[in-house]
C-alpha cells in the first residue's frame, strides 16, 4: 500500500524559504525532512512525519519546475506558469532601480519575501528577485575553489573533489558551477558594462552582480587563485581586485562603447607596459627614483631601513610583473607574483599596512619627477591597480 | 446573423528551441476558425518573434461563433520537411458575444501542447463585430449570459427566475475511433480537445436558445459535465437555472434605507415605467424599493429578440386582459409567437412604457428548436407566469383575474421545478423540506445516432422525475441546490441527482411582480432567520415520522429536529457558533463482474452505502453537537472491484432547531463486566468529544444541554432495529451505536416515496453490527482541526463574517495504491478514511502561515481509476479572517452578514426588509381578489397541494434500456431551535455605496495577478463586472513519465499549467479573478511500465473584474458600514 501520487498546487505558488534553502544546498528529500523535523516544526504545527514528507516533496517539485525559469531570470518575471505575487507599488522601479538597495538578503528577510502569506510585511523586493538572489547565491568556500578556473566540463568533473573538500553537497556544487557558467556564457560577448549586464540579465542584486562580474572576469583570464600561497586570500579580496582590473585595465576603462570591453584586458596597454622596464634597466633612473622615495619617506616609515635595503628588489618586482603581463600565462600569475615579489618580502620585514601604503604611494608619485621617464600615463594606470590590489591583499 | 471575427497575432515569447543547430526557431502562426485558416509570415530565427500581423477576418454565422473555438497554432517553419507544431491555443470567443461581458480578448496566452505542456506564449488580439440580430428563426443564442455561480451574480439583480434548463449532446469519442490506431497521441488528444470544445459551444448555444424561449437572458448555476463513456461515446451535458437578470447599472447609486412605508413604495413600483432605472435610483428621494423592484425593461436586451417577452412580463400589473390568451397558449403551437406579439401590443398600450418595448416586440418567440425536448411545459409555464404577474396590482382596483392557484400551479406545472442555485436572494426561500436524491445504474451502449441522444435524455428524465416526486412527498413544490453527476466504470454508469426539496416564494418565479406575495404573508409572517426551517409538509400527514417541535426562534411553527440540505446556509439564518466540515467516508468491496450482473451487484450495494453514509453523517453531526447540514454532497464512485462513497457537508447549529441529543452506545452482552467497562469508556470518550466540540465551535445554546440520549424507537422495516428500544438490554449479540431516528425515518420515507409513484420498496434497511463498531471508531479517529483552522464546504463559514483579504485557492490530488489483495471492507474503510484525513492534515500544514483561516468550499472528489487505485482530489480556498472580531454574538454577525450580502448585492432584492417591515398589513390588503379557491389553497399546507400533481408523464419514459435501477431518496428532517430575528437592525442598509474610483487596480505588473476562488465572491473586494464564463478542457499526455518526475511531477506540472491557462484567459478578457471556479473532472491514467501517463482536466468558473473595497470611495452612510469596511480594508495587505 503506498501513496502513488501526491500533489498540491496553489493558485499562488507557495514557497517555503527554509525548504528552498535546503533544496539549494542540495539535500535530498529525506535529508530535508529529517532536518526540518529537527527544527521542531512538527511540534509547532502538530503534524506528522508523512505530512512533512509530502510537503517537502511538493516544494522540491515546485523548485525543480522553477529552476528552468531561474536559469533565465528575466523569463521569470513574465512567465505565466507560476503566480508569484508581485508587489503593489513600483514593482518595476524597484526591480531595476532598487536592486542596489539590497545589500544582503538575510535568510530572515528572504523568508518574509518568499512567503506569500505573511501579509503585513510588505516586502520591498519582488519575490522573484529574492528567489533569484537565493538561487544565484554561492558559498564562499566553493567559489574559492573554482575562481579563475576554466568553466569547462573538465572542471565540472572535478567538482566531487571540491564537494569533498568543502563539505558542500555535490548537487549544490553543480548548481553553483552551472550558475557561474551560465552567467559567463550570457555576458561573455555582450556590449556594455559587465556588472550592469549581469544585473539586467539575471536580476541579481547589485552586490551579487559585482561578485559575478568578478567570477566571470577571473574565469575569462583564468587568474591563478588556488596556489597555496594564495589560500589566505578571500573571495572578497579577489572580487575587489577584479573590480580594480575591470575599471582600469580593460578596454572599457578607455572607451565604454567597445565590445566585450569589460572582460578582456586592454592588449595595447599590456603591450605598453614593457616600456616601464626602463625604470629598472636604467640605473640612473632607478637611483634617482630611490632617492626621491627615500627622501620623501624618511621619518615617516617605521621600517625605513628595511625599505631602503629592499627598494631595488621591490621596485624590480613591480616593474617586472608589468613587463610580463603581455603574455597570457603571466597574466594568470598576476596574483601569485604580487604575493611573491612584493607582499611576502614586506611581510617578512614586518611592514605594517600603513608602511606599504605610504611606500606605494610615494613609489608611484615619485616617478613623475623623473624627467627622463616618458610613460607617466601607463605607469599610473598600472600602479593604480597594483597599489589597491596589494593593499587589499596585504593581510594575514 | 453573420458576425465578423477579427484576430491579430502580435508576438510570441519564450518559444522553445526547434532548431537544434541554431538554437532558434522560425515560427509562424496559423489562425483557424471553422474551416477558414490564415497564416502569418514566418519570423525567422527568433525565440521572441514579432509578427505584428494584419487583422485576419472571418465572416461567420453567429451559430458558428457560439460553437466553434478559435484555434491558434504556432509552428516552426521547416523548408525541407513538414513544419513542426509548437503548440496551440484555443480561445472561446463566447464572452465577446454578450454586450455585457468582455469587448476584446487581448493578451498573452500560453502555447499549449498536449505532449510537452506549455511552450512559450503568444500575444493575440480578438474582436467580434456582431450585426444586430434580426432573424427570429435563428439557431443561435448570442447574448445569453452564462454564470457558473450558483447564486445571483453580484452585479445583477434578478427579475425573474424562470427555472431549470438542461441539454445534452453526444458524440463519438475520438480516442475510440478507428483512426486513433494510426494517428499520433498528439493528434488524438487535439481531436478530443477540439471536439469537446465544439460540443460545449453547441451545448451552450442550445441552452441559450431554451433560455430565450423561456424569456430569460441568463443562465445561473450553469454546470456542464463530460461523461467519458469510452466505447459508447462522449456525452456533454449541462444544467442550469434560467433567469432574467438586470444589470445593476449604477452600482454606486445610493440606496436609501427602505423601511419607511413599504406598502406605498410597492404600490408605486408597478407604475414606475421609467425605462431608465438609473434616473430613478439616482434620485435621492426614490425609495429603495423602487429601484429594487422596478423592472423597467429598457436597457441591455438589445441583442435578444425574445427578451421582449420578459420585458413585457415585467411591465406590471394593471393590464389584465392579456392573461386569458396567454394561458391558453398551447406551448407547442407554432402560433405562439404571434400570440405573443399581440399580447405585447395590448400590453404596451395601457402601460405606456411602449417606447422601450416596441423595438423588440416584433421578434417575440423563437419557435424553431432543433431538438424539441421536454420544454414545452416550461414554455407554457413561462407564459402563464407572465400572466400571473399581472394579477397583483396593488390598488385593488383592476380585476386581478389571476389566481393564486394559477401562480401556484405555475411552479408545479413545470416539468422540473428545479433550481441549480444554492444561495438565494433573501425571501426567496420559504421552507426547506430536506434532501432528495436519486441514483440509477445503467449499462452503457454505443450511441448510434449522435443527433438523437434520446436514451441519455430519457435516463436523466427518469431520475429527475424521481427527484420531483420525492420533493412532492415532502410537501415541496421545488428542488433547489440541484445537481447531477455520473460515475462510470467500463460499461456501467451510475447516474445521480440530488437537491433540496423546498417551497419557494413564487414571486420571483413569475415575472417579478412583487406584490404577488400574499401566500407567504397570509400563511405566516415568519421571521427570516428561522422561516426556512419550518416544515413545509402537513404535520398530521407527515411523509415520515419525525419529531417536531415548535420553532425555538419564533415559537409559532413546527420545525424538525435535524435538517439536511444541499444548499448554502441562507444568510439570514440564525446560527449558534461556527460550522465545520463533516465527512462520511465509505468503501465497499464488490465482486468483479460484467455487464448486467455487474450492474445488479452495484445497484444492490447502493442503498446500503447511502444508508451507512447517512448514519455516519448523522453520528458525526451529533458528535459535534450540531443539528443541521448544509451543502451536502454525496458522491458514490464505482470501480472494478469496489464502490467508494464520500459525503461532505457543513454542520451547523441552527438556532431554530432543538439541541441535538447525544450518542449512546448499547452493549451486546450485558453480563460481561469488562465489556461493559469498555463500552462505558467509549461512551465517556464520546461524551467528552461532544463537549469539546461544543467548545471548539462555540456552540452555546441558551438551553441546557443534556447528554441523555434521545429515546428513540426504530420504526424501520427491519425488526432487528425496532427491537432496540432504549433501556431494554436486547440480547443482540453485538454492540452497536444507537442509531438515530433519521434512519428509520429515511426508510419509512423511502417506502412512502416509492409508494407515491407506485413503485415497490426500493431497498430494505439492514444494520450490520460490524459496521456499527466501525462507525464508532471512525467517529473517534476523526482528527480535530488544528488551532486557528476552520473548514466548511459551503460558500462561507457560518459564524465567521470578518474575512480579510488573504486568499489561496488550491488543488490537491492523491492516488493511493492498494497492494493488499485480501482487503476487508473494514480495512478498506480505514485506508480510505486515513487517506482523506491525511490529505486534510497536509492541507492544514501547508496553509499554516495563513492562520487564522478557514478552508471554504472544500470540494472532494473520489474516483477509482483502476483496480487498486483510489483517487481523491480536493479543490478549496483558504481565506484569512480577523480573529479578534471572530467572537461576536451571532446577532451581530447576522446583522453583519446581511449587511454584507446586501451591500454586495447592491440594489438587488431588499426582500428581508420587506419581511420585517412593520406594515405588513398594507400588503395583506393586496388584492388577492383571489377566489376562495386561492384562499383555501393558501391555507392548505404544502404537502397537500403537492399531491395534486400528476406523474403521468413519468411512467412510460424508460423502457428501451436495460433498467437496473434502484433509486432511492433520502429525505431527512428534524429539528429544534432558539432564535430571534434582528432584521430591523440590518435594514438601514449599509449602502455605504461606494463608487469606483478607478478600475485600474488590477493592472500594474507585466502580468495581471489573477485570483481564483471556488466561491462566488472575493473577500474585501467588490465584483464590478462579469467578463465571461470560463470553461476549459485540457488533455496532457506523456511518454516520458520518469523524466518528468513520475506521476506526481507530471500531474503537478499539469495542474499548474491549467491554472496558468485559466489565468491567462481571464487576464485576456480583462478580468482579474475567477469566481465559482470548479475542477469538474480530473481523470488520471498511468502506465508506469510503458513510462506513460495521461490526464484530462475540465475546469470552469466566471471571469470577473473586482476592485478592492479599500480602493472604493466609501460613502459613510452608516457607522456600521464603515467599521466593517475598515476591518476589511485594514487588513488588505497581501493579495
Amino acid at each position: 500500500m503506498a501513496m502513488e501520487l501526491d500533489v498540491f498546487v496553489g493558485n499562488t505558488t507557495i514557497m517555503d524559504e527554509d525548504v528552498y534553502l535546503l533544496w539549494l544546498d542540495g539535500y535530498t528529500v529525506s535529508d530535508a525532512v529529517s532536518m526540518r523535523m529537527k527544527s521542531g516544526i512538527l511540534e509547532q504545527c502538530g503534524a506528522s512525519q508523512d505530512v512533512l514528507e509530502s510537503d517537502t516533496m511538493d516544494h522540491y517539485r515546485t523548485f525543480q519546475m522553477t529552476e528552468r525559469l531561474l536559469h533565465n531570470p528575466s523569463k521569470l518575471v513574465n512567465q505565466l506558469l507560476f503566480q508569484i505575487p508581485p508587489h503593489r507599488q513600483n514593482m518595476l522601479i524597484e526591480r531595476w532601480g532598487g536592486g542596489a538597495a539590497i545589500v544582503k538578503i538575510t535568510v530572515q528577510k528572504c523568508y518574509k519575501i518568499l512567503n506569500p502569506f505573511s501579509p503585513s510585511l510588505a516586502p520591498s523586493l519582488p519575490p522573484s528577485l529574492a528567489l533569484t538572489g537565493r538561487y544565484y547565491a554561492f558559498d564562499e568556500a566553493f567559489v574559492r575553489e573554482v575562481l579563475g578556473k576554466k568553466l569547462s566540463k573538465g572542471t565540472k568533473k572535478d567538482l566531487d573533489d571540491v564537494s569533498a573538500k568543502t563539505g558542500i553537497t555535490l548537487k549544490s556544487c553543480r548548481r553553483q558551477f552551472d550558475n557561474f557558467k551560465r552567467v559567463f556564457k550570457v555576458v561573455e560577448e555582450m556590449k556594455g558594462p559587465l556588472v550592469e549586464n549581469i544585473h539586467q540579465n539575471f536580476l541579481l542584486s547589485d552586490r551579487l552582480a559585482r561578485d559575478y562580474a568578478a567570477i566571470v572576469f577571473f574565469a575569462n583570464s583564468r587568474f591563478e587563485t588556488g596556489k597555496k600561497k594564495l589560500q589566505y586570500l578571500t573571495f572578497e579580496d579577489f572580487a575587489f581586485c577584479a573590480e580594480q582590473l575591470i575599471q582600469n585595465w580593460t578596454l572599457g576603462a578607455v572607451d565604454s562603447m567597445v565590445e566585450d570591453m569589460d572582460v578582456d584586458l586592454d592588449k595595447e596597454f599590456l603591450q605598453d607596459l614593457k616600456d616601464l622596464k626602463v625604470l629598472i634597466t636604467d640605473k640612473d633612473m632607478m637611483d634617482q627614483h630611490k632617492s626621491l622615495v627615500c627622501t620623501a619617506l624618511r621619518g615617516k616609515l617605521q621600517v625605513f631601513s628595511e625599505m631602503e635595503g629592499s627598494f631595488k628588489n621591490l621596485s624590480r618586482g613591480l616593474v617586472n610583473i608589468a613587463g610580463k603581463l603581455m603574455n597570457n600565462k603571466d597574466v594568470r600569475d598576476l596574483f601569485i607574483d604580487l604575493v611573491e615579489k612584493f607582499i611576502e618580502p614586506c611581510k617578512s620585514d614586518k611592514w605594517s599596512l600603513n608602511d606599504v601604503r605610504l611606500f606605494l604611494t610615494q613609489h608611484t608619485n615619485s616617478v613623475r619627477a623623473l624627467d627622463a621617464f616618458k610613460h607617466q600615463a601607463v605607469w599610473e594606470r598600472y600602479m593604480r591597480v597594483i597599489q589597491s590590489c596589494i593593499l587589499k591583499m596585504y593581510h594575514d | 446573423m453573420p458576425g465578423k471575427l477579427k484576430v491579430r497575432i502580435v508576438a510570441g515569447r519564450h518559444l522553445p528551441v526547434m532548431d537544434r543547430a541554431s538554437d532558434l526557431t522560425d515560427a509562424f502562426v496559423e489562425v483557424k476558425f471553422g474551416n477558414t485558416t490564415f497564416k502569418t509570415d514566418v519570423f525567422p530565427k527568433s525565440l521572441n518573434p514579432q509578427w505584428n500581423s494584419e487583422w485576419f477576418k472571418f465572416e461567420v454565422d453567429d451559430e458558428d461563433l457560439q460553437d466553434e473555438p478559435l484555434q491558434i497554432t504556432v509552428l516552426d517553419h521547416d523548408t525541407y520537411s513538414a513544419n513542426d507544431a509548437i503548440g496551440k491555443v484555443y480561445i472561446d470567443i463566447d464572452p465577446l458575444l454578450s454586450s455585457e461581458a468582455a469587448t476584446v480578448i487581448s493578451g498573452w496566452f500560453p502555447i499549449y501542447d498536449t505532449i510537452h505542456g506549455i511552450r512559450g506564449e503568444i500575444n493575440v488580439v480578438v474582436k467580434v463585430d456582431l450585426f444586430n440580430d434580426l432573424n427570429r428563426f435563428r439557431q443561435s443564442s448570442c447574448g445569453v449570459k452564462f454564470f457558473c455561480t450558483t447564486s445571483i451574480p453580484k452585479c445583477y439583480k434578478v427579475v425573474t427566475v424562470h427555472g431549470f434548463v438542461e441539454e445534452l449532446v453526444v458524440n463519438e469519442d475520438p480516442e475510440y475511433q478507428w483512426i486513433d490506431r494510426i494517428r499520433t497521441p498528439r493528434a488524438s488528444n487535439e481531436a478530443r480537445q477540439r471536439l469537446i470544445s465544439l460540443m460545449s459551444g453547441e451545448l451552450q448555444r442550445k441552452i441559450g436558445l431554451k433560455v430565450l424561449e423561456m424569456g430569460g437572458n441568463a443562465v445561473v448555476g450553469y454546470l456542464q459535465c463530460f461523461d467519458l463513456e469510452g466505447e459508447s461515446g462522449l456525452v456533454v451535458r449541462a444544467i442550469g437555472t434560467a433567469c432574467t437578470l438586470d444589470k445593476l447599472s449604477n452600482p454606486s447609486a445610493a440606496l436609501l434605507p427602505a423601511c419607511n412605508s413599504p406598502s406605498k413604495e410597492i404600490k408605486e413600483t408597478p407604475f414606475s415605467e421609467d425605462p431608465n432605472p438609473n434616473t430613478h435610483s439616482s434620485g435621492p428621494s426614490t425609495p429603495l424599493k423602487n429601484q429594487t423592484y422596478s423592472f423597467s425593461p429598457s436597457k441591455s436586451y438589445s441583442r435578444q429578440s425574445s427578451s421582449s417577452d420578459t420585458d413585457l412580463s415585467l411591465t406590471p400589473k394593471t393590464a389584465t386582459s392579456p392573461k386569458g390568451p396567454r394561458i391558453c397558449l398551447s406551448p407547442s403551437s407554432p402560433t405562439l409567437s404571434s400570440d405573443f406579439l399581440t399580447l405585447t401590443n395590448t400590453f404596451q398600450l395601457p402601460m405606456g412604457s411602449g417606447t422601450s418595448l416596441t423595438p423588440h416586440s416584433g421578434h417575440a418567440n423563437p419557435v424553431g428548436l432543433r431538438k424539441t425536448v421536454s420544454f414545452s411545459e416550461d414554455l407554457l409555464l413561462a407564459a402563464s407566469g407572465m400572466g400571473s404577474g399581472g394579477s397583483a396590482g396593488k390598488e385593488g382596483g383592476p380585476p386581478k383575474t389571476l389566481l393564486r392557484q394559477q401562480t401556484q400551479t405555475a411552479l408545479e406545472q413545470r416539468e422540473f421545478p428545479f433550481f441549480t442555485l444554492t444561495c438565494f436572494p433573501p425571501g426567496f426561500l420559504v421552507h426547506v423540506g430536506g434532501v432528495v436524491s436519486a441514483r440509477s445504474v445503467k449499462l452503457l451502449d454505443r450511441i448510434h445516432n449522435p443527433d438523437e441522444p434520446e436514451t441519455r435524455d430519457a435516463w436523466w428524465e427518469e431520475i429527475r422525475q424521481e427527484i420531483k416526486s420525492h420533493a412532492k412527498a415532502l410537501g415541496c413544490h421545488a428542488v433547489i441546490g440541484y445537481s447531477e453527476s455520473t460515475s462510470i466504470c467500463e460499461e456501467v454508469c451510475i447516474l445521480s441527482a440530488s437537491g433540496t426539496a423546498a417551497v419557494l416564494n413564487p414571486k420571483f418565479l413569475q415575472d417579478g411582480s412583487l406584490d404577488n406575495y400574499s401566500e407567504h404573508r397570509l400563511e405566516e409572517p415568519s421571521p427570516p432567520s428561522c422561516g426556512f426551517c419550518h416544515i413545509p409538509y402537513d404535520e398530521l400527514n407527515m411523509p415520515f415520522p419525525a419529531h417536531l417541535t415548535y420553532c425555538y426562534n419564533c415559537r409559532k411553527q413546527k420545525v424538525p429536529d435535524v435538517l439536511f440540505t444541499t444548499i448554502d446556509l441562507p444568510v439570514e439564518a440564525a446560527v449558534t457558533g461556527k460550522g465545520c466540515l463533516i465527512q462520511a467516508r465509505l468503501c465497499r468491496l464488490k465482486k468483479k463482474a460484467q455487464g448486467e450482473a455487474n450492474a445488479t451487484a452495484i445497484s444492490n450495494l447502493l442503498p446500503f452505502m447511502e444508508y451507512e453514509l447517512h448514519t455516519q453523517l448523522m453520528n458525526k453531526l451529533k458528535l459535534r453537537g450540531m443539528n443541521a447540514l448544509f451543502g451536502l454532497r454525496i458522491q458514490i464512485s464505482v470501480g472494478e472491484n469496489m464502490l467508494v462513497g464520500l459525503a461532505s457537508a457543513t454542520g451547523v447549529y441552527l438556532t431554530a432547531l432543538p439541541t441535538p441529543g447525544g450518542i449512546q452506545i448499547a452493549g451486546k452482552t450485558p453480563s460481561d463486566m469488562t465489556y461493559e467497562q469498555h463500552i462505558s469508556n467509549m461512551q465517556k470518550k464520546i461524551n467528552d468529544t461532544i463537549a469539546k466540540n461544543k467548545e471548539l465551535y462555540e456552540i452555546t445554546p441558551p438551553k441546557l444541554f443534556t447528554l441523555d440520549p434521545e429515546v428513540s424507537t426504530f420504526k424501520g422495516q427491519n425488526t432487528e432495529i425496532s427491537e432496540e428500544v432504549i433501556g431494554s438490554p436486547i440480547p443482540e449479540p453485538r454492540q452497536r451505536s444507537r442509531i438515530f431516528r433519521s434512519h428509520s425515518e429515511s426508510s419509512d420515507e423511502i417506502s412512502e416515496l416509492d409508494l407515491s409513484h407506485g413503485k415497490k420498496d426500493a431497498f430494505v434497511l439492514e444494520i450490520d453490527d460490524a459496521d456499527a463498531v466501525e462507525d464508532i471508531h471512525s467517529l473517534l479517529i476523526d482528527a480535530p482541526l488544528p488551532a486557528g483552522f476552520y473548514s466548511c464546504n459551503t460558500e462561507i463559514m457560518p459564524g465567521i463574517y470578518n474575512w480579510t483579504t488573504g486568499l489561496q485557492m488550491f488543488t490537491s490530488v492523491r492516488v493511493f495504491r492498494l497492494n493488499n489483495v485480501n482487503l476487508t471492507n473494514q480495512g478498506l474503510n480505514k485506508i480510505f478514511n486515513d487517506l482523506c484525513e491525511n490529505l486534510l492534515k497536509s492541507l492544514y500544514f501547508k496553509l499554516r502561515s495563513m492562520i487564522p483561516c478557514c478552508l471554504c468550499h472544500v470540494n472532494f472528489t473520489v474516483a477509482v481509476p483502476e483496480d487498486e487505485l483510489i483517487q481523491v482530489a480536493v479543490t478549496a480556498v483558504a481565506m484569512t479572517f480577523d480573529k479578534d472580531q471572530a467572537q461576536e454574538s451571532w446577532k451581530a454577525s447576522v446583522d453583519k452578514a446581511l449587511m454584507k450580502v446586501i451591500a454586495e448585492n447592491e440594489e438587488q432584492l431588499q426582500f428581508p426588509l420587506e419581511l420585517c417591515s412593520d406594515s405588513p398589513g398594507a400588503q395583506l390588503f393586496s388584492p388577492r381578489k383571489g377566489l376562495l379557491e386561492s384562499a383555501s389553497a393558501q391555507a392548505i399546507p404544502g404537502a397537500q397541494r403537492a399531491t395534486s400533481v400528476e406523474y403521468s408523464s413519468f411512467a412510460n419514459r424508460c423502457n428501451s434500456w436495460i433498467e437496473l435501477v434502484k433509486v432511492k431518496a433520502l429525505t431527512i428532517r428534524r429539528g429544534s431551535i432558539k432564535t430571534t430575528s434582528s432584521l430591523e437592525k440590518a435594514s438601514p442598509q449599509a449602502e455605504g455605496h461606494a463608487r469606483v474610483r478607478s478600475t485600474t487596480a488590477y493592472t500594474g505588473s507585466t502580468i495581471t495577478v489573477v485570483k481564483m476562488t471556488p466561491l462566488s465572491f472575493i473577500p474585501g473586494a467588490k465584483i464590478i463586472k462579469y467578463v465571461g464564463i470560463i470553461n476549459m478542457f485540457f488533455i496532457r499526455e506523456t511518454t516520458s513519465l520518469r523524466e518528468e518526475g513520475g506521476v506526481s511531477g507530471f500531474l503537478h506540472a499539469f495542474i499548474a499549467e491549467v491554472f496558468a491557462m485559466v489565468r491567462a484567459h481571464v487576464a485576456a478578457l480583462g478580468g482579474n479573478a475567477v469566481v465559482s471556479y470548479i475542477m469538474k473532472e480530473c481523470v488520471f491514467m498511468e502506465n508506469p511500465n510503458k513510462n506513460q501517463a495521461q490526464c484530462l482536466i475540465n475546469v470552469s468558473g466566471d471571469a470577473v473584474i473586482f476592485v478592492r473595497e479599500s480602493e472604493l470611495e466609501a460613502i459613510p452612510v452608516q457607522p456600521q458600514t464603515t467599521s466593517s469596511q475598515a476591518s476589511n480594508s485594514g487588513a488588505d495587505v497581501t493579495t
